[in-house]
């Protein structure tokens, strides 16, 4: 059986071990600390965690302020609400003069279910990804959550860190090696690549499986780091398997797949389809059931496989 | 008092001059906080121009960031970099951006502009002090116009429910914005009584007064367990008479021929 944990409850347990190492890590939160899992750090390190109440521009605000003064803060709200209601102040406060502040925002995309449409941002992808001097990760599982955080915490300057509310597979043993910028080949294969991040990338693994039971050899990368994006591993499976899908819990527009995109137009034009939140709102369901109807399933990459191969 | 007042009237001199200069940037909400800016720079923070980056340094944020040219006088004035510096204001490849960058200029403790956002990022260089155990300050200026932010209101309550006793705020009360009066596009009043409500320790002083400007900063730094908000009345444009409180004043910079005028009044002289 399949170990599942949710990708906000590796932030929590990363902060309480980078808390006992690191005395500049500070913790901030906007009343969502027992959702995006900052209260773990709180019930520790209560003297270096500020509930900032319900305001997310002064969340971003006040950690740039302690960032210059050489703390290193994880603001910490739903993803919505960092991007959305913040993104400027992550623009013009933390990016901009590059101040070493770390966003883990949790509850990202469809899954957090049955919340609905105005909680699930399939918008922060594109958001964070436009702004210069921001890092952004998309961690794929519990294991790889937890290493990115303490990787952002080593990087000096802006992270953005994309952490989902549900339980998903734990693909990744514990020696699994993240990196910033890198791309991982997690499945060989030489018809077609799939190029998954976050929740996406277990169900991309799946779909490989049941490609390969039809003879199609589908190539799987993990891209946890949507910028800057791995362009060498793009460009090695553009050449090699000369297709790619790419799968995002996210708006199709400006994430994972627009980020592939522009690395394949620019080196190595090959056929691409992306695989993700068809530009639309979501709307209130058991996230499986949302992930179902909005095509973020097994069946839809699989399908998008085929037709690719097949052209 | 008259060393200072000598310091704010060659802060204006500067503004003029390097407006005049760029042929952009504000002068209103400038000459407006020259007396405060003066007080901060030349007698009350605990700064060293040789090292702008010291830990235990007292901290300013101009969170109303587009009075980038006074904080550029001043810190031209103090020494953080040559003055000639002040010509490139606004022009490419300048160190002085039209709105303060902290990577960029020597002196700057925030990067600010866009209206609200230098007050949250006070409140984390305070808590910051309170954590590390240190003495420094924190100051900033918030303008009335930006007081209709948001922003600003979220951060007024982080102050005072963190206590933040280490910061001194000053409310650069002009009570004019782009388009007009504040009491006419977005009244802020009673905005001494709305700090109050929000749990802060409230002075109201004349911003052109230095012995009232000093006072505020003494009895501020008393204070135990609030921030402080310093309501400064000032004019807009204050020191050229034809500038003073004229709501058209606020983003244009002066002709060559008005800067003249201008220096006629202040006794200062334009560069070739």
């Amino acid at each position: 059986m399949t170990k599942m944990m949710a990708t906000r409850d590796a932030y929590g347990e990363a902060l309480k071990e980078l808390g006992k190492v690191n005395e500049d890590i500070v913790v901030l939160d906007a009343d969502l600390s027992g959702s995006t899992k900052t209260a773990v750090f709180k019930n520790e390190y209560p003297e270096r965690f500020f509930n900032v109440g319900i305001a997310e521009q002064s969340l971003m605000g006040t950690a740039a302020g302690l960032a210059t003064a050489g703390k290193i803060p994880f603001a910490s709200t739903f993803a919505m609400f960092a991007t959305g209601r913040a993104f400027e102040i992550i623009r013009n406060s933390i990016c901009y003069p590059k101040l070493n502040v770390k966003i883990a925002a949790t509850h990202a995309g469809l899954t957090v279910g049955e919340d609905g449409a105005t909680h699930q941002s399939v918008e922060d992808l594109s958001l964070m990804r436009s702004v210069p001097n921001m890092t952004v990760l998309c961690p794929a599982d519990a294991v790889e959550a937890k290493k990115s955080v303490i990787k952002a915490s080593q990087y000096e300057g802006p992270v953005y860190i994309r952490l989902g509310r549900s339980k998903v597979p734990v693909i990744f043993n514990e020696d699994y090696d993240f990196e910033i910028g890198k791309g991982v080949e997690i499945k060989a294969g030489k018809d077609i690549t799939i190029i998954a991040t976050g929740v996406m990338v277990s169900k991309a693994l799946e779909a490989s499986e049941v490609l390969e039971k039809e003879g199609i050899s589908a190539r799987v990368i993990n891209m946890s780091t949507i910028k800057p994006i791995d362009e060498d591993i793009i460009i090695k499976a553009a050449k090699e398997t000369k297709k790619i899908v790419t799968v995002e819990e996210h708006n199709i527009i400006g994430g994972l797949g627009s980020a592939v995109a522009e690395v394949v137009v620019e080196n190595n034009p090959v056929p691409m389809k992306r695989v993700g939140v068809e530009d639309t709102f979501g709307e209130s369901g058991v996230a499986d059931d949302v992930l179902e109807k909005y095509g973020l399933t097994v069946e839809n990459i699989v399908n998008n496989v085929r037709e690719l191969v097949s052209k | 008092m008259d060393k200072y007042k000598d310091i704010a009237n060659k802060l204006r001199i500067d503004i003029i001059k390097m407006l005049e200069e760029s042929k952009s940037g504000h002068p209103g909400g400038s000459l407006s906080a020259c007396e405060i800016l003066t007080a901060l720079y030349f007698k009350e923070m605990n700064i060293d121009p040789a090292n702008p980056h010291w830990e235990d340094r007292d901290r300013f944020v101009l969170s109303k960031g587009h009075g980038a040219p006074v904080l550029y006088a001043a810190l031209a004035e103090k020494g953080y970099f040559p003055k000639e510096e002040l010509n490139n204001l606004r022009k490419i490849d300048s160190m002085l951006q039209g709105h303060p960058d902290m990577k960029g200029t020597p002196g700057v403790d925030m990067t600010t502009g866009s209206l609200g956002q230098g007050l949250a990022a006070a409140n984390g260089m305070a808590l910051a002090g309170k954590l590390d155990n240190k003495d420094y300050k924190v100051y900033a200026l918030i303008g009335d116009g930006e007081a209709q932010e948001g922003i600003i209101w979220e951060a007024a309550m982080l102050a005072a429910h963190y206590k933040l006793d280490n910061l001194i705020v000053f409310l650069d009360h002009n009570g004019l914005q782009i388009d007009g009066k504040n009491k006419d596009i977005m009244n802020i009043e009673p905005v001494d009584e709305k700090f109050k409500a929000f749990g802060w320790h409230v002075i109201s002083i004349d911003g052109h007064d230095f012995e009232e400007i000093f006072n505020a900063i003494d009895e501020a730094k008393k204070v135990e367990g609030k921030p402080t908000m310093i309501i400064a009345k000032t004019i807009k444009g204050k020191g050229v008479s034809y500038m003073e409180d004229q709501v058209g004043w606020h983003g244009k910079a002066p002709s060559k021929e008005e800067a003249e005028k201008a220096m006629e009044e202040l006794g200062g002289v334009l560069d070739d």
